[in-house]
C-alpha cells in the first residue's frame, strides 16, 4: 500500500544571514490512510516546517516529500496551489475564516477554487456544516460567531472539497478547554468515518487523542509510534483524554 | 472561478468602504468629468461657428480688388468672364459695392441700415427669398435704375409691412422699393441683415463715386472644391493684374476649416490636460489598493491554503481596481453631463448666444473605456504584489 504522505530524508534549510537553520534535518516518515496523527514538538523543533510542507504550503531543500504517490517539491505554484485545493483541508488555530462573507460562504471558498458550480457549492457546503452541527448559522458572519462555533466552520470548510488529509494546526490552542474538548471529538469522529487527520501540537495532552505520535525535536523525529507505547511521553496521559 | 464572482467580490468590497473608494474614485470622477465637458465645450463651438458660417454661405469666395495701387484693374465684365470659363468650379457671381450715404424715410433717418450695390443673382446666392414685390434684374442694373429692395426691417418698421411703391432716399437721391425680403432670422432687429437696402450695382457704382467695382461675390458649385476654385480664381486675377497684392481671395469654407482645425487643437490640449488628472486619480487607486493588499495579507493567504491561484488572487484585485475605476467612470460621466448643462445655460446667458455644450457619445464611451483601463493598468502592480505574496508569511501576519 502506498503511503498517503511520505517524507523521504526530507530536509528544510533556511539561511538566516551568517546562520544555516536546519528547520527539517533528514526526516523520513511515512502516514497512511485512515491514520489519526499527532505532530508534537515544542516551538522551533520543526513541526511547523513539517506542517507547512505536508500542507503543500512550502517545498523541500532536500529529499522528497510524496503526497499520494506524487513528487510535490516538482511542483510548481500553480500546481501546488492545485493540490492544497484537492487534497489537503486546513484547520488552523485562528479558525482564518474570511471575516466579510458569511459562514456559508466561507465554506463554498474552496470549493469556488476547484471550479464547481454555484448550486452544487451550496449543496455541498450545507451537507459538511450539517456535518458540524453548523446548519442553523449559515449566514452569520464569523464575528458573530463564538470561538467554538467559527472553528467548527473551520473545520466544515476543510471537509468541503472531500480532501484526502486534514491537517490541523493547534486547533484547539484559542480555545477553553471544554470548546477544545468538543472539537478535538469532532476530529476524532472525522477520523473514524475514515478521514486522515495530521494534528499539529505541542500539548501532549491534545496529542493524547491521536492514536500515533510524532515527535520532533531541533527538526528531527525523536519518538514514532503509538500513543499508548510508554515510550511516547504521555505520561499515562493516554488516548480519550 | 467565474468573472461574475470576481466581480461580486469586488463590489462588495468597494461597498464595505463607501468613503474610502469614493475618495479614490474622487480623482477619477473629477478627470472624466472635466474631459466631457470640455469636449463638449469644444463641440458647441465647433457648432456655433459652424452655424454662423453656414448662414453666410460657406460655398461662396469672396474677391476683393485692391484699386488703389493698381495700374490695371478687373472690370465687372471680366469678372463674368472667369465665372463663365470655369463652369465646373463656379455658379453665381455677384459684384458687390458697399455705400455710405444717409437713409432717409421721410424725416427718419436710419442710421444702421447698411447699403449695398449688388447684381441680380445676389439674393440667389445669399439664399435670399423675396417676400413681396420683386427681386432685382437684369435690366435694373443695365438701365441703373433707381431702384431698391429692402430687408423686412425696414419694411416693417417704417412702412408697416407695405413698402413696395414707396420711396426711400439714399444719399440724397430717391428710389422706388419694388420688393422685400423675407426675414432672414426670427430676431429682426436693428443692426440685423434684415436692416438692409440693396440697389443694383451699377446705380449704386455711380452714387459712390468711384466708378470701379472692387469686391465680388462667387458661388461654387461645390464646397469640397474650395481650394481648387480658389486657385482657379487666383490664377485667372493673376493673369489680368499681374502682381498678387493686387487681389484677395476669401474662401468661408476654408476659414472655417482653419477655424474647427483651430478649435480642435485648442480643445485637444485641454483634454489632454484634463487627462493628467485621470493620471491623478489612478495613483490614487493604484495606492489605495496597495493599502488594501497589505490590510488583507492574511485573507490572501487563506485564500492561497484553500488553493486560489496567483491568476486568481490577480484578477480578483484587478477586477476589484477596475470596477472601482469604472464606477468613478460613470459618476463623472453623469457629472459631465450636469456640467455641460449647466455650462449651456452659462454661456448663453453670458454671451447672449445660443451654444449648446454637448458631450459626444464617443466621448462618453471612450471616457468610460479610459477609466476602466487605468483602473487596470494601475490595479495591477498592486495586484501583482497581492498574488505573489509567500502563503506561509501571508497567514502569519497579523
Amino acid at each position: 500500500m502506498t503511503p498517503l504522505i511520505e517524507f523521504c530524508s526530507l530536509s528544510k534549510i533556511y539561511q538566516m544571514g551568517e546562520t544555516v537553520v536546519k528547520a527539517a534535518d533528514n526526516i523520513s516518515l511515512k502516514i497512511y490512510e485512515g491514520e489519526f496523527v499527532a505532530l508534537v514538538g515544542k516551538s522551533g523543533s520543526g513541526k511547523s516546517t513539517c506542517m507547512n510542507i505536508i500542507g503543500c504550503l512550502d517545498v523541500p531543500t532536500m529529499g522528497r516529500y510524496l503526497l499520494g504517490g506524487r513528487d510535490v517539491g516538482q511542483m510548481n505554484k500553480n500546481e501546488l496551489a492545485e493540490i492544497r485545493n484537492e487534497k489537503l483541508g486546513f484547520i488552523f488555530q485562528q479558525y482564518n475564516l474570511l471575516p466579510k462573507l458569511n459562514v456559508l460562504s466561507n465554506v463554498e471558498v474552496p470549493l469556488m477554487y476547484a471550479g464547481i458550480p454555484k448550486k452544487k457549492r451550496r449543496e455541498i457546503a450545507m451537507e459538511v456544516l450539517d456535518k458540524v452541527g453548523m446548519s442553523d448559522k449559515l449566514r452569520n458572519l464569523p464575528s458573530q460567531l463564538s470561538g467554538g462555533q467559527q472553528q467548527r466552520a473551520s473545520i466544515a470548510r476543510a471537509l468541503s472539497n472531500r480532501p484526502s488529509v486534514i491537517l490541523a494546526d493547534e486547533p484547539t490552542g484559542a480555545l477553553d478547554s471544554k470548546t477544545g474538548r468538543e472539537v478535538l471529538a469532532l476530529l476524532r469522529k472525522l477520523h473514524a468515518e475514515g478521514n486522515t487527520v495530521v494534528l499539529i501540537t505541542h500539548d501532549n495532552s491534545i496529542a493524547a487523542t491521536a492514536e500515533r505520535m510524532i515527535r520532533l525535536e531541533d527538526g528531527q523525529v525523536i519518538f514514532d509510534g503509538a500513543v499508548s507505547d510508554p515510550a511516547s511521553g504521555l505520561k499515562g496521559e493516554g488516548a480519550g483524554a | 472561478m467565474k468573472l461574475m464572482e470576481s466581480l461580486s467580490l469586488a463590489l462588495q468590497n468597494i461597498r464595505s468602504s463607501k468613503m474610502r473608494s469614493f475618495l479614490t474614485m474622487l480623482g477619477i470622477i473629477i478627470g472624466i468629468a472635466a474631459v466631457m465637458v470640455i469636449v463638449g465645450l469644444g463641440n458647441g463651438m465647433e457648432g456655433y461657428i459652424t452655424d454662423m458660417f453656414q448662414s453666410m454661405g460657406t460655398n461662396s469666395l469672396t474677391v476683393r480688388i485692391n484699386s488703389f495701387n493698381a495700374s490695371r484693374s478687373v472690370s465687372v465684365d471680366q469678372m463674368y468672364q472667369i465665372v463663365e470659363k470655369h463652369p465646373e468650379y463656379f455658379d453665381l457671381i455677384s459684384p458687390t459695392v458697399s455705400m455710405g450715404g444717409t437713409v432717409k424715410v421721410g424725416s427718419d433717418t436710419l442710421d444702421s441700415t447698411t447699403v449695398t450695390g449688388v447684381g441680380e443673382t445676389y439674393f440667389a446666392i445669399k439664399d435670399y427669398a423675396v417676400q413681396t414685390g420683386r427681386g432685382l434684374r437684369y435690366m435694373d442694373v443695365a438701365n441703373r435704375n433707381h431702384i431698391c429692395v429692402v430687408g423686412s426691417y425696414v419694411a416693417d418698421e417704417y412702412y408697416g409691412g407695405s413698402a413696395v411703391g414707396q420711396t426711400i432716399r439714399i444719399g440724397g437721391a430717391a428710389y422706388t422699393i419694388v420688393g422685400v425680403l423675407e426675414a432672414s432670422s426670427d430676431s429682426s432687429e436693428e443692426g440685423s441683415a434684415d436692416d438692409a437696402v440693396y440697389l443694383p450695382y451699377s446705380t449704386a457704382a455711380r452714387l459712390s463715386g468711384s466708378g470701379n467695382i472692387n469686391s465680388f461675390t462667387v458661388t461654387m458649385l461645390s464646397e469640397d472644391q474650395a481650394t481648387a476654385a480658389k486657385t482657379a480664381l487666383e490664377n485667372e486675377l493673376y493673369a489680368i493684374l499681374g502682381r498678387e497684392d493686387a487681389y484677395r481671395v476669401t474662401s468661408m469654407s476654408e476659414i472655417l476649416d482653419t477655424m474647427t482645425q483651430t478649435i480642435g487643437v485648442v480643445i485637444t490640449v485641454l483634454a489632454v490636460i484634463a487627462c493628467i488628472s485621470l493620471v491623478v486619480g489612478g495613483i490614487g487607486i493604484m495606492n489605495i489598493m496597495l493599502v488594501s493588499v497589505s490590510e488583507r495579507t492574511r485573507e490572501i493567504g487563506i485564500r492561497k491554503a484553500l488553493g486560489a491561484k496567483e491568476r486568481y488572487i490577480l484578477s480578483q484585485f484587478i477586477i476589484e481596481a477596475a470596477v472601482t475605476s469604472a464606477t468613478g467612470g460613470v459618476l463623472g460621466i453623469g457629472i459631465g453631463y450636469g456640467l455641460s448643462a449647466a455650462a449651456t445655460v452659462l454661456v448663453t446667458s453670458l454671451m447672449d448666444e445660443a451654444m449648446t455644450v454637448t458631450p459626444s457619445v464617443p466621448s462618453v464611451i471612450v471616457a468610460f473605456g479610459v477609466s476602466a483601463i487605468i483602473g487596470i493598468v494601475f490595479g495591477y502592480l498592486p495586484a501583482r504584489k497581492a498574488a505573489k505574496l509567500n502563503p506561509i508569511d501571508a497567514l502569519r501576519y497579523e
